[in-house]
């Protein structure tokens, strides 16, 4: 076949797989079409691997099918970890991305030094920092969730300084570079910096802010890879950076919403540091607690339950126990419903999975735009292993450190019952007088064994 | 190879544009499989990472190349895979049996 002929089937598989890319995201918008959008995108991914390998250029073989076939190998197990695995599995897939950009990057300047337009170099440079800091960046997040390194936030005094400091001197390296892209020995520099600066952006970070920080991640991912299209002038490239780069952005202004912050805020806040003893100086206040039978005895009296998840519920592995709940329940007549916040799990939408994956079928799941204006007419409340997020301190009190954050109303319904290991306040250590309310019952325990205390007593009563 | 840097631009904003239209519509019920399928879909680099692998220019170009499609092969298939999985959980109320 002649050279012009396989550049045009190079070309078609791209343009189809790029139609593709944008359908799979399409369709996933839906879980109806969702899985359709899934095999869209494989396909897509088929056609465009294929095509590249008529590439004219190609003239060994070797290295790139041993290659594709040890990443598929490698692949397979990080397709099948535990859903609960599921938020430091996608840091490391960011990383994977960005590692792989970043190779590319640094063979292309190699190669093409001293000879590299200025624009060109610019983009190189920008996809080689961007994808550096999401490498180890990533990294440390993944590690952070995996709870191998610890996930409290870890400050010490100029720790911004440092940072934007270190951002600064490889911007400046940069424009060096873009002007005299023969200095082949500054390169490493511009790899090597940015990789420190992705580990000191994450260390002040705590773990209940890692749904923000993955989402810009991925966001930088896309962003790089969108930058390398550029290089190597590949539409393809471009246009699915350019979705990637704006899912994450997307997903990240979500998740800051949800938190009531800024980027700058999650960036260089170190939450859980900010704010000292709001509640300090406040007196002895009662709460009244239940038992699981008297638990059980007011769920069976109600008509309708919303069960607030949260992270709680995900680390006590009491998602099965919250279906059999949620079976019992409905079983009798109840209507139950989730209502689940932006925040609550590790990554956005996880608590949506770890529920899906107990069985519990989505659309009894309720984003907190549409629970809350029904939270009023609900006759009990269950909140299970969430804090921050039902605290009406958000609404009320201006001195609290998460006033304006958007929380779930559950204060407003009729009963309201916390499942709670103790009075501890939760992760930014901020009293909740949720708890000290009169309709408030507290119901002392582990998550798991508690939910399977209340559901052998609706099962055991034999009404 | 031209560098039509204008094109791409374009290219790059409109397909800006429609990422924002089309992810805008993704359900919050399925935020976490919309990030495992971008970050597959964004392992298109690899496409980049083969021809420099291919090319075999340089020993150097060779070897990152290579490790460069190990990384990004691994998200494709680990990514899709993983997507698969979440999405096949997500079942609707069974119909009430009688």
């Amino acid at each position: 076949m002649s050279p012009i002929a396989t550049q045009y089937i190079i070309e078609v598989c791209y343009l189809v797989a790029t139609a593709l890319f944008i359908l799979s995201l399409k369709w996933l918008s839906a879980p109806s079409t969702a899985r359709r959008g899934v095999l869209a995108g494989e396909v897509g991914m088929v056609l465009a691997i294929g095509g590249t390998l008529l590439h004219h250029g190609i003239i060994e073989y070797q290295w790139i099918l041993l290659a594709l076939v040890l990443g598929s190998i490698i692949g397979i197990p990080l397709g099948l970890v535990q859903m609960t695995a599921v938020p430091q599995r996608t840091a490391l897939s960011h990383a994977c991305g960005a590692l792989c950009v970043t190779l590319v990057g640094t063979a292309e300047f190699y190669l093409r030094s001293p000879d590299v337009p200025k624009f060109m170099m610019a983009v190189l440079c920008l996809e080689v920092i961007l994808g550096s800091l999401t490498i180890t960046g990533s990294l440390m997040a993944s590690g952070k969730l995996q709870e191998i390194l610890p996930q409290r936030p870890i400050t010490y005094r100029g720790q911004n300084l440092v940072n934007l400091s270190l951002l600064a001197i490889a911007i400046v390296l940069a424009v060096f570079l873009i002007l005299n892209p023969g200095h082949k020995a500054l390169f490493p520099l511009i790899v090597f910096i940015p990789l420190v600066f992705g580990v000191m952006m994450i260390v002040p970070i705590g773990g209940a802010d890692m749904p923000t920080v993955i989402s810009l991640l991925n966001s930088y991912a896309g962003l790089s890879a969108a930058a390398m299209g550029f290089v190597l002038d590949s539409k393809l490239l471009i246009i699915a950076g350019a979705l990637d780069g704006s899912s994450g952005f997307i997903l990240s202004v979500i998740m800051s919403k949800a938190m009531n912050r800024s980027f700058t805020n999650v960036l260089f806040g170190a939450f859980g540091q900010v704010q000292t003893s709001a509640a300090a100086g406040k007196e002895e206040r009662t709460v009244r607690s239940a038992t699981a039978e008297e638990a059980a005895g007011i769920l069976a009296a109600a008509n309708s339950v919303v069960i607030v998840p949260g992270y709680g519920m995900a680390v006590a592995q009491a998602q099965h126990k919250v279906r059999e709940l949620f079976d019992t329940l409905t079983k009798k007549g109840i209507d139950v419903k989730f209502g689940i916040h932006p925040v609550a799990g590790r990554m956005p939408g996880h608590m949506n999975v770890l529920l899906a994956e107990a069985d519990i079928p989505y659309d009894r799941l309720f984003d907190m735009d549409s629970i809350n204006p029904e939270l009023p007419q609900t006759d009990v409340a269950l909140i299970i292993g969430a804090n921050d997020v039902t605290n009406p301190a958000a609404r009320t009190d201006q001195s609290s450190p998460i006033f304006g954050m958007p929380i779930l109303d559950v204060d407003k319904a009729r009963t309201v019952m916390v499942i709670k290991r103790s009075m501890n306040p939760g992760f930014a250590g901020i009293d909740n007088p949720l708890y000290y309310f009169d309709k408030t019952l507290m119901l002392f325990g582990d998550a798991k064994s508690f939910v399977g205390d209340i559901v052998r007593e609706l099962t055991g009563g034999g009404h | 190879m031209t560098f039509d840097l204008i094109n791409d631009l374009y290219v790059f904003m409109l397909a800006g544009f429609i990422g924002f239209e089309v992810i805008r519509r993704v359900s919050p019920l399925l935020h976490t499989p919309l990030m495992s399928l971008t970050n597959a879909l964004d392992a298109i680099a690899v496409v980049g990472a083969i021809v420099i692998a291919g090319e075999a220019k340089t020993t150097f170009s060779t070897v990152l190349g290579t490790i460069a499609i190990v990384a990004a092969m691994s998200n494709v298939v680990g990514g899709f895979l993983i997507t698969d999985r979440m999405l096949r959980m997500f079942k609707a109320t069974k119909t009430k049996k009688s």
